[in-house]
C-alpha cells in the first residue's frame, strides 16, 4: 500500500526509564515532498520524538508510520526498513562519521542495507555530488572543516536514499557561507524534509510549514511565516527571533 | 494554527535518587554509620585491613572465618543487600581459576584427595589466594558501595597520595561520563544508518568507532588543558572543600584494622 504521507504521528508519547516522561501525545502528518521545520524550545521533547522517527527509542504509546509502514522496534526486518526511509542528520558531525575517508563513511549505510559493487560506487558518487562533495572523497573525515563534514553527514544520509530526511539544527555552527551553501543543497533536494531548529530566519527560508513542540506535545502548526509572525504565540513557547530580523514572505 | 491537544501522561516508577553524581554507578546510596564516615578515614582502615589480612599465616584458617566475619557486620552496618555484594564479588573469578589450578602443579609432599593426587602446599596456596583474595574484594566492594567516587579521591589526597595521579583519576572521572555520552550518540548515529553489531565481521566497523573516539577524546583533552592554562592553571588543582574529619570518625573506623590486628598477632603466635 503506498501512501501520500512521509511521516505520519499519532498519539506517541513516551517517558524514560528513569521516570520522566518527554512526550505527551505527539500528532504530525508530513505529506510527501514538504519541508517542515520543527520549533521548540530547549527541554520540549525535539530530539526524543526524532528518536522515536527511525525506532531508536519505543514509544511508550501511540504510533510513527513512515512511507505507510509503522515502526515496530520488536522486528528486525521493519527496523531495517525503517532506517533506510528515514534518514537522521545528528546535530554533530562527529558522532556520524568515524570511517578512515569520506568514501567509506557515505558507504557505511548502503553497505548495511546490502548494496555492492558498482551499485554501491553510483549511491556513494551520487551523494557526495548532491552535497558538492566529490573532490574530498578519499580524504579522512577529521581533516575536513566544520560545515564540509556537514555536508558530508548528509550525504552519508542521501546515500542511503531516504523517504524522509531529518536534520538535527542543520545550521548550528556554521558560517554564514557554509550556512547558505547547506540551504541551498537542502533545497536542491527531491525528498521530504523535517528540520529541528532553533535558527529561525533558516526555517523560514526553507520550510512553508513550521511544528511548535512544547512540553511534549504540538501546540501550533501552520505556515512558517504566520507563526513567526504570532508575537504572543512566539513568546509563550520560548521562541525569539534574532535581533533586527524582520520576518518578510 | 493553534492545537489544543489532549495530554497523555504515562505511568512512570520514580526512584528514590539524589546526590549521584558522575561516576557513581558503584555507589549505594543509604544512610548509615559506614556510609557516613569520611572518606579518608575508610580508605586508611581498607588498607590497613587488607595488609594485615595478607600478612596473616595462611595456616590459621580460624583468622580467616573471623575477618570475613567481620566484614559480614560492616556490610550488614552499611545496610548494603548481601546478594548486590555478591554479585559484585564476581570479580574475583579469574583469580579463583588461578587458585584453583595450584594444587595440581604445586611441589611434593603430594596427598591423594578423591583418588587425585594433589599438592599439599599447593593446596594451602590455593587457600591463601581464595581466603586473602576473598576478603580484599569483600573490603573494597564496601569501600566503593559506601563511598561517593568523589569523596574517594579526596580522601586519597588526604592521606598524600601524589596530586598527579589524583588529578589523572578526576579526569577520568569527569569525562568518562563525557566519554560514554559520545560513545552512545555515535551508537545511535551508526545504528542509524541501519547498522547493528552481531558478529565477529563488524568488528572492523567497532574498531574504526573506536578509533574515531579515540581522536575526539585526545582533541577534547587538549582543549580542556588549554581552557585549563587559559584560567591560570600551573599544575596544582586546590580543593575548596576539604572534609572535616573528627576523633570520633577515627575510632571507630580502626575498630577494624586494630582488631585485625589482635587477631593476626596470636596466629602468628599460637601457630
Amino acid at each position: 500500500m503506498t501512501s501520500n504521507s512521509s511521516l505520519e504521528i499519532k498519539g506517541l508519547a513516551y517517558a524514560y526509564p528513569d521516570g520522566n516522561q518527554a512526550l505527551f501525545g505527539v500528532n504530525l502528518n508530513i505529506k510527501r515532498g514538504e519541508r517542515v521545520a520543527l520549533l521548540g524550545p530547549n527541554g520540549a521533547g525535539k530530539t526524543t520524538l526524532v528518536m522515536h522517527l527511525n525506532g531508536i527509542l519505543k514509544a511508550g504509546l501511540g504510533s510513527v508510520a513512515v512511507g505507510g509502514l509503522e515502526v515496530d522496534t520488536d522486528s528486525k526486518e521493519t527496523l531495517q526498513e525503517i532506517r533506510q526511509r528515514v534518514g537522521i542528520v545528528f546535530q554533530d558531525p562527529d558522532d556520524q562519521l568515524f570511517m578512515p575517508t569520506v568514501r567509506e563513511d557515505v558507504a557505511f549505510g548502503p553497505i548495511n542495507m546490502g548494496i555492492t559493487g558498482s551499485d554501491l560506487e553510483d549511491r556513494v558518487m551520487e551523494a557526495l555530488v548532491l552535497v558538492g562533495m566529490t573532490d574530498y572523497a578519499d580524504r579522512p573525515p577529521h581533516h575536513l572543516s566544520f560545515g564540509q563534514r556537514r555536508r558530508v553527514a548528509v550525504a552519508t544520509v542521501l546515500a542511503m536514499k531516504p523517504e524522509i530526511l531529518v536534520l538535527d539544527e542543520p545550521s548550528s555552527n556554521l558560517d554564514p557561507a557554509s550556512r547558505r551553501e547547506l540551504a541551498d543543497i537542502l533545497r536542491s533536494l527531491d525528498v521530504t524534509l523535517l528540520m529541528v531548529t532553533h535558527d529561525l530566519p533558516y526555517a523560514l527560508e526553507l520550510c512553508q510549514r513550521s511544528v511548535i513542540l512544547s512540553q511534549g506535545t504540538i501546540v501550533a502548526d501552520g505556515n512558517t511565516f504566520d507563526i513567526l509572525c504570532n508575537a504572543a504565540l512566539m513568546a509563550e513557547n520560548r521562541l525569539e527571533l534574532p535581533v533586527g530580523f524582520e520576518p518578510r514572505k | 494554527m493553534i492545537i489544543d491537544s489532549q495530554r497523555i501522561t504515562l505511568d512512570t516508577k520514580s526512584e528514590h535518587v539524589h546526590g549521584h553524581g558522575v561516576g557513581d554507578h558503584l555507589y549505594v546510596h543509604k544512610h548509615s554509620i559506614v556510609h557516613d564516615l569520611p572518606a579518608q578515614v575508610k580508605v586508611v582502615a581498607a588498607i590497613g585491613f587488607i595488609f594485615i589480612v595478607v600478612l596473616t599465616p595462611v595456616h590459621a584458617v580460624w583468622a580467616f572465618a573471623l575477618y570475613l566475619t567481620m566484614m559480614f557486620i560492616v556490610v550488614g552496618l552499611a545496610k548494603l543487600h548481601f546478594p548486590l555484594v555478591l554479585r559484585r564479588m564476581l570479580i574475583e573469578i579469574p583469580f579463583v581459576i588461578f587458585a584453583v589450578l595450584m594444587p595440581f602443579f604445586g611441589s611434593a609432599p603430594r596427598i591423594e584427595v578423591l583418588g587425585i593426587s594433589l599438592s599439599e602446599a599447593g593446596l594451602w596456596a590455593a587457600f591463601g589466594i581464595l581466603a586473602k583474595g576473598t576478603i580484599g574484594v569483600i573490603t573494597s566492594v564496601t569501600l566503593a558501595a559506601t563511598t561517593r567516587a568523589r569523596d574517594l579521591l579526596q580522601g586519597l589526597e588526604a592521606i598524600r597520595v601524589p596530586a598527579v595521579l589524583i588529578q589523572i583519576a578526576t579526569f577520568m572521572l569527569r569525562y568518562s561520563a563525557v566519554v560514554t555520552n559520545d560513545l552512545a550518540r555515535m551508537k545511535v548515529a551508526r545504528e542509524s544508518r541501519g547498522f547493528s553489531a552481531t558478529g565477529i565481521k563488524h568488528w572492523k566497523v567497532l574498531a574504526h568507532s573506536a578509533g574515531a573516539l579515540f581522536i575526539r577524546s585526545y582533541e577534547r583533552g587538549e582543549r580542556v588543558h588549554l581552557a585549563m592554562l587559559a584560567r591560570g592553571y600551573n599544575g596544582t588543582i586546590i580543593d575548596l572543600y576539604k572534609p572535616i574529619v573528627v576523633r570520633r570518625d577515627w575510632l571507630i573506623a580502626l575498630v577494624l584494622p586494630v582488631l585485625a590486628i589482635a587477631i593476626m598477632m596470636i596466629a602468628w603466635v599460637t601457630l
